[in-house]
């Protein structure tokens, strides 16, 4: 397992260097959306209309932060689960996203998706909200304000923390991890 | 019949909800760095230790431990010789959850089932709160809170067995339900497990049961004793912290048990995530 320092946009030879179990420190621009907000953009890919952000390369954060403290550029912000985006993620895949951030596994067709289009699905530390929170050093709302904390909000991120979940080759550090450590009877 | 003001309940419940936002139980922050020791998974280890520093940054600058900062669960004993003046303590509780919500920059997380809406914007707002009122003798007021996220609530399960599926039928269950919730409830977990009683009760118990301090001793042997057996169960599976792999998926299983109707056997599951908050009070 091995450690990686990558900035965005990530392009498929970052891509196919990573190995789930790999520690990566992301910088760069990175975009949040969950369930309501991919709802919407997939509707604008299946239109052909543009979205709010260039999908190109792009890493996508599952995340509902809490409201910013006054001078903040964002509150705490630790992903979230992930399945919930499953039937979405392959479309934003398909049509040049890299990476995901989130936490949990995901299905069948995201990890071939991955497969297919060079994606990563990356875990962040679920609840370690502060922590996150201090690796982004801005934020603004770029979609759907009203969605709230569901908004399409473009961070910049400072060396934050990853864990390779599903890589390029179909392999999944979820099931890996837990066969490592089962205890079988 | 004792007074208690109003206002005084909602100031109580906002001080609670902020502070449970930021600070970490001891209980829970002692079991995790007992965890982290024991965890015999790297990238484990390494999971419970960012858990603990986020724990310590959370404390200092008074920022939310998790972005999911939950809906507001209470317990409620009410002494059958206070009364509020002012106001229902129902009505106090709700004002104070919104206020404590707002205050403490918590992100409001409760919409509408079907819109999906926020019910009004991203903060400020966060009612209902889930209230279990219970009448008991005395002249206090007892409030436990809870801030429950949605990643450790949406695994949690209930189902009525036969009574014949026993002890063993349990164990099964509690593992089954672990087994497929994965990393997603962020493990290391705490399991409530209600037993008997109703549908409804096994339910209720099994979220009371998160309550009890981790490395507490129920007081029913038996009960002990059947915790014991579901923990090291749980943590055969191999799922570890944030489901990365590893030897530590559950801090503690606490068991309510309740007597139950002769052809059934009611058991639920709740599960708590590692950022377990909550606060106990009197007035």
């Amino acid at each position: 397992m091995a450690t990686y320092n990558l900035t965005t946009p990530l392009s498929s030879e970052d891509t196919k260097m990573l190995k789930a179990g790999d520690t990566v420190f992301l910088s760069g621009t990175i975009f949040t959306a969950r369930d309501a907000a991919h709802k919407r953009l997939v509707e604008l890919i299946e239109k052909g209309e543009e979205l709010p952000f260039d999908l190109e390369g792009s890493v996508i954060y599952f995340v509902g932060p809490t409201p910013p403290k006054p001078g903040d550029p964002i509150g705490s912000a630790g992903p979230t689960t992930s399945y919930r985006m499953d039937s979405y993620s392959p479309t934003m895949l398909k049509h040049g996203s890299k990476g995901m951030i989130g936490k949990g596994k995901r299905n069948q067709e995201v990890k071939d998706a991955c497969v297919a289009y060079d994606g990563i699905y990356f875990g962040a530390t679920g609840g370690a909200g502060a922590l996150l929170g201090k690796q982004i050093k801005s934020a603004e709302v770029i979609a759907y304000p009203e969605l709230g904390p569901e908004a399409v909000r473009k961070l910049e991120v400072e060396k934050f923390p990853v864990t390779v979940i599903n890589d390029t080759y179909g392999n999944d550090l979820y099931q890996m991890g837990r066969e490592q450590y089962e205890v079988k009877d | 019949m004792r007074e208690i003001e109003y206002s005084e309940v909602v100031k109580a419940v906002k001080d609670m909800i902020m502070y449970s936002g930021t600070d970490l139980p001891q209980d829970t922050y002692d079991a995790l760095k007992q965890a982290m020791e024991d965890e015999k998974s790297p990238v484990s280890k390494e999971v419970i230790r960012q858990i603990l520093e986020n724990a310590d940054i959370a404390k200092d600058e008074k920022r939310p431990l998790c972005q999911d900062t939950g809906l507001a669960v209470f317990f409620v004993k009410v002494g059958d010789q206070v009364k509020i003046k002012g106001g229902l303590l129902k009505d106090a509780i709700n004002e104070g959850t919104e206020q404590g919500y707002t205050e403490g920059y918590l992100r409001a997380s409760t919409c509408e089932p079907f819109s999906r809406a926020n019910l009004k914007d991203t903060v400020g707002y966060n009612l209902p709160a889930i209230i279990h009122f219970d009448l008991v003798a005395g002249d206090k007021i007892d409030i436990e809170y809870a801030a429950k996220g949605g990643g450790s609530e949406n695994v949690s399960r209930a189902r009525v067995f036969p009574p014949a599926a026993g002890k063993e039928g349990i164990i099964a269950y509690v593992k089954e339900v672990i087994s497929d919730a994965g990393g997603n409830p962020c493990p290391p977990i705490t399991i409530g497990v209600g037993i008997g009683g109703t549908f409804e009760k096994a339910t209720i118990s099994s979220k009371h049961a998160l309550f009890r301090d981790i490395g507490s001793v129920n007081p029913d042997p038996e009960m002990a004793e059947l915790e014991e057996t579901i923990l090291n169960e749980v943590n055969k599976l191999g799922i570890g912290a944030m489901g990365m792999g590893g030897t530590k998926t559950a801090l503690a299983v606490h068991i309510e048990s309740n007597p139950c109707h002769i052809a059934s056997l009611p058991v639920s599951v709740n599960v708590q995530c590692h950022s377990s908050r909550h606060t106990h009070i009197t007035l």
